[in-house]
């Protein structure tokens, strides 16, 4: 895998902040954030940021996991769905994989998400957890 | 159409000299023009780009102008949706189409790696989600909505298993049971490798030519009766539904109407199921059944040989494989081998209408193409 610092920089809107997009024709809000709105096409939207609290709506319990994630093994990946409706595709972490279940409040947190090396470049990104109070 | 398997002795120029050597021979005169390649991983596997100059020599057609259609998994139905239109626009009176992939000369983790780039990079592979875990997340939603039993969802690849067995062209050609399903290993649950199309190297081609020359050419042409392409969310997050992928009736409904036809009009089809699921929602999103109804249909018998349509008789990619590029074209030249009678494994009997639908991600991009004899 490759990837660049400019890249990085780039992304960190949706990845660190969980920035999504609101359509200013049909009001719409939606994750990942795209220039163009994909329910009505209009292509006037303005960023927003997200709650950071939602449910899961379905989830998959990794086994065979590619490299550079080999230490996470087994991989949990959920689609949540946020306060507000939106929903996110995101690992969680700090969770065992037989406590997860379809409806589990989950909050989201930012986390390490791949390296390049004990040197190189680090991505960071929003994980989610169980929620704690 | 090459039998697909890990061939390990022949890269991309033997795999579709056999495929195109087998093709010349069904025809009295071969002389396409140009050629469209259906192919995923050859950038990213084998750091070979201009994939039609080196399909071009290897069936000596050097000259012949070309290039590849990358669309995922579902690049060969999109090869065959660009050939189409180079001869229904009247700019060639032969294109050769050629889908091939090579996936098994490195270890699994790479070629898995590769096949991830059909998702989302920035915002789901980056997370470490294979491309597997993708469609295992879609299963569970499924399994959740429809109340479907893990077990019922077993039966559809012991369907195709059995199918795969009498298929020489199939890569899996062993018999399973619901056991073997439910007890093979976890891949990311709740897939299990006997709910995943193997890893596989094939090439298959379809001559196309304008109705004239086709008659000239062949007793036994195929028409080509409608053609539809249509696109879901890059992203699973930001998608409509999940358990109805928009990519399917769009591509649907552009081919039924372009034909004339309906679902119910169909003897014979090819849907996309690199995984369990997939065949599902394709099953679904086509037409053939309600929504959240197929596992329900399947396991009351329908889909099988016989009935009408008559699903995945080639064992689909569970079980004759899915060499990912390559696919679109082996389920078209499949379908086209049904409506002709000479389809060399479970045959549908009379046929009229066959489909063929191909999808890329999780149906990202999918195709539907609808034969006519
Ligand atoms: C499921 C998967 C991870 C298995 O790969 P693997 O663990 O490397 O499997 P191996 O090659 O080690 O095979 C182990 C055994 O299982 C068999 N096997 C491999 N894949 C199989 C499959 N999908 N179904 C049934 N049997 C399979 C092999 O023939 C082998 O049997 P043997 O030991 O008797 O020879 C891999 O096939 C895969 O990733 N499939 C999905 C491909 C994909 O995503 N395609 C794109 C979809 S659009
Ligand atoms: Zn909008």
């Amino acid at each position: 895998m490759r990837m660049s610092p400019a890249r990085v920089w780039r992304e960190r809107g949706a990845r660190y902040r969980l920035e999504g997009s609101k359509c200013k024709r049909c009001g719409r809000v939606f994750y990942p954030p795209k220039p163009a709105c994909p329910y009505c096409g209009s292509l006037e939207v303005e960023k927003v940021e997200l709650p950071k609290r939602g449910k899961i709506i379905s989830y998959t319990i990794e086994y065979t996991v590619p490299e550079g994630y080999r230490h996470l093994a087994p991989l949990i990946i959920a689609l949540i769905e946020l306060e507000n409706g939106v929903k996110v595709l995101a690992p969680l972490t700090d969770v065992k994989p037989d406590e997860v279940y379809i409806g589990m409040p989950v909050e989201a947190t930012l986390r390490r998400v791949w390296e390049e090396s004990d040197e190189g470049l680090i991505v960071y990104g929003i994980k989610f957890t169980p929620t704690t109070s | 159409m090459a039998k697909i398997d890990r061939h390990y002795d022949k890269g991309f120029q033997e795999l579709v000299h056999m495929a195109v050597k087998n093709l010349v021979n069904d025809v009295k005169l071969f002389s396409p023009e140009a050629i469209v390649v259906g192919n995923m991983m050859s950038s990213s596997l084998f750091q070979q780009d201009s994939l039609a100059a080196l399909v071009a020599d290897a069936v000596g057609l050097r000259g012949r102008g070309g290039f590849k259609v990358e669309a995922a998994c579902g690049s060969g139905g999109h090869a065959i949706a660009a050939g189409y239109a180079l001869v229904a626009s009247g700019l060639y009176n032969q294109v050769l189409v050629v889908g091939v992939e090579k996936m098994s000369d490195y270890p699994t983790a790479t070629t898995t790696a590769a096949l991830a780039q059909a998702a989302d990079f920035e915002h789901e592979a980056i997370y470490g989600a294979s491309f597997v875990a993708l469609n295992a997340l879609v299963m569970r939603l499924y399994m959740h909505r429809y109340e479907a039993k893990r077990e019922d969802l077993a039966i559809w690849p012991v369907r195709m298993h059995e199918y795969g067995s009498q298929n020489p062209y199939a890569q899996l050609r062993n018999r399973i049971t619901i056991e073997d399903v439910l007890k093979s290993a976890v891949i990311a649950d709740p897939i299990r490798l006997m709910d995943s199309s193997p890893i596989g190297d094939g090439a298959a081609a379809i001559l196309l030519a304008s109705e004239d020359v086709a008659r000239k050419i062949s007793d036994t042409p195929i028409q080509i009766a409608g053609v539809g392409m249509g696109s879901d969310g890059l992203d699973l997050a930001s998608r409509e539904d999940l358990l109805n992928p928009m990519s399917i009736r769009m591509a649907a409904e552009k081919a039924y109407k372009m034909a004339g036809v309906g679902p119910r009009d169909i003897d014979v089809a090819e849907i996309h199921d690199a995984f369990t699921i997939t065949a599902l929602l394709s099953i679904e999103g086509l037409g053939f059944a309600g929504l959240g109804e197929s596992w329900k249909l399947i396991k009351d018998g329908r889909f099988a040989a016989g009935d009408k349509p008559s699903i995945n008789l080639s064992g689909g990619l569970k079980a004759r494989g899915h060499p990912v590029g390559a696919t679109g074209v082996y389920q078209v030249a499949e379908i086209a081998m049904q409506l002709r009678g000479d389809f060399p494994g479970v045959k549908v009997g009379k046929a009229e209408y066959g489909l063929a639908m191909n999808t890329g991600g999780v149906a990202t991009l999918t195709t539907v193409t609808i034969l006519k004899r």
